[in-house]
């Protein structure tokens, strides 16, 4: 199990380096231009660097998190590395992972993305995809779904955020300068943790 | 995109070579890290580290030395560094007095330097902060991530690093950087965007004609966009705007510094200089001293800042004090 945690770590890489032109222009409209190339320089180091012969899941997941934090700079290195090491803390020690665990561990990375990066949703942030793909998971998996169900609704509703961010103005971040101008445009952060969540889906539906 | 690169992914790494290749008698690199220190090492003062994305070129590594810092962090292009880096940085820097961060108020700067200084704590190592936030082009809210920190930081790394090289103590040091900064506003425009070489084309696109008012360093849009109009009323527009928030004022003393983006020649920034003389002038706004140059730039972008600086006799000491270091030399 702990040997798919890491192919499902490399898969989201994949098409984090897949995006990577796509995150950048998008933030190129709103930010400074450098979303997708700080985020695939990250991915490509935890390919490297990860630690593919440990059991331990939560393992696994923090020494992502650390090296994300060492490579990607900007506000998204520590963002999304507080999320990795926060999601290993709910996972240290485990070898498998079941749907309660996944739920745990999102809720876990998105708690420690609101208190490093002092936000909450609705500031067309990262947040806006993550809360609802987390409420949507909970939603599901309460009535009885699986991971993959609950990951389907995850998706859906993280789509929908990104969606949503459309409509905001950011007041979180580099895009929080334009105000009012940022209006219309998609936010960068948003999507790619929403590209996260799909990848994460995509893989375990195999 | 035409630039003078070999491979996009090392510009940093050999940037900060060549630069320590230029000024040894100033710098040198901490080996495995992109971090500048003085050459001669910071032994029995306050220490200041600051750092940022590259691309801002002279800063910061450029003011590291005498006078001013003792330590900077490069950053990749336009990327805050990360908290190893910076770390390294404070570890390297700190000379047995403590350590002040300038960090200009940015999301992912603020985040990683005090991640950074957390760390250093658990070694045992004084750390305080200060954040600087001279952009008046931004609405400073509660509900926002407040002012950007631009050109204007130059003069906390002036002034904090004199009193620094005076022997105060860190909370001396800290309190003369924070009157810095109350008392320190800025704004620019931009002519045209700059390119970042990870990116290959400009980061936003402007008419043959139009202007951007209100930008940042970082390549993102400013605030307003219009027709660009002679230089005097653009520094008019751009003046107008740090005196409306009301701490600049008839019988004043201040510093001016007009800032490069990094394409702008200096006969510009000296035609817009004459004009903001002129204006500050007119409102008996005395100017004690000018700097004009490219202090903190914005990759190849055209275009200027003007930031002012309110005087005391305590700030005008340490403003007048002697530094060295690669990008300004004071006797």
């Amino acid at each position: 199990m702990s040997a798919r945690v890491y192919e499902c770590l490399k898969y989201i890489g994949e098409k984090i380096i897949e995006n990577r032109e796509y995150l950048t222009n998008l933030d190129r409209e709103i930010g400074d231009a450098d979303h997708g190339v700080n985020m695939a320089r990250g991915y490509t180091a935890v390919i490297e660097k990860a630690d593919t012969d440990n059991p331990d899941i939560g393992g696994i997941l923090k020494k992502a998190g650390m090296t994300l934090l060492s490579t990607v700079g900007g506000a998204s290195g520590p963002l999304y590395g507080t999320a990795y090491m926060e999601a290993a803390k709910v996972l240290a020690g485990k070898e498998s992972i079941t749907e309660e665990d996944f739920g745990k561990a999102l809720e876990s990375a998105i708690a420690g993305i609101q208190k490093r990066g002092k936000s909450v949703k609705g500031e067309k942030t990262m947040l806006d995809a993550l809360i609802p793909a987390f409420d949507a998971y909970t939603q599901r998996i309460a009535e009885g779904g699986g991971l993959t169900d609950g990951l389907e609704c995850a998706c859906k509703a993280a789509e929908e955020g990104v969606e949503y961010t459309k409509t905001i103005a950011a007041t979180k971040g580099r895009a929080s300068y334009l105000g009012e101008r940022s209006i219309g445009h998609q936010d960068p952060g948003a999507t790619s943790a929403m590209i996260t969540l799909k990848a994460i889906r995509d893989f375990i539906k195999g | 995109m035409k630039k003078l690169i070999n491979q996009e992914d090392k510009i940093v790494d050999e940037m900060l070579d060549g630069m320590v290749r230029a000024y040894p008698q100033f710098i040198r690199r901490v080996e495995g890290f992109d971090v500048i220190v003085r050459a001669g090492g910071s032994k029995g003062k306050v220490a200041l580290v600051t750092g940022g994305g590259s691309g801002h070129e002279p800063a910061h590594g450029g003011y590291v030395g005498k006078g001013m810092l003792d330590g900077a962090v490069a950053g990749a292009v336009f990327t805050s560094p990360t908290p190893d880096q910076v770390y390294e940085a404070i570890k390297e820097a700190d000379g047995g007095r403590g350590v002040l961060l300038i960090i200009k108020n940015y999301t992912g700067d603020v985040m990683n330097f005090e991640m950074a200084a957390d760390m250093a704590r658990d070694d045992g190592i004084e750390v305080e902060q200060v954040i600087t936030a001279d952009d008046v082009a931004v609405e400073n809210s509660t509900w926002t991530i407040g002012r950007r920190g631009i050109a204007g930081t130059i003069f906390v790394h002036k002034i904090a690093g004199a009193c620094a090289e005076a022997g105060r103590d860190l909370a001396e040091v800290k309190r003369v950087a924070g009157k810095v900064i109350e008392n320190t506003r800025s704004m620019g425009m931009a002519l045209d965007a700059c390119t970042l070489p990870a990116l290959g084309k400009p980061s936003f696109e402007l008419a043959g004609d139009e202007v951007e008012i209100g930008i940042g360093i970082h390549g993102e849009p400013g605030v307003c966009r219009e027709k660009i109009t002679p230089v005097n009323a653009i520094v008019d527009k751009l003046l107008g705007k740090i005196l409306a928030e009301g701490i600049y004022n008839s019988g004043d003393e201040v510093a001016v510094l007009v800032n490069g983006m990094g394409a702008t020649p200096l006969m510009e920034l000296f035609v817009a200089n004459r004009h903001l003389n002129e204006a500050l002038d007119s409102k008996r706004i005395k100017v004690y001293r000018t700097m004009v140059g490219n202090y903190m730039t914005s990759l190849d972008m055209a275009g200027f800042s003007i930031t002012l600086l309110k005087l005391d006799e305590e700030l005008k000491t340490y403003l007048d004090a002697p530094c060295s270091t690669p990008a300004l030399v004071q006797a």
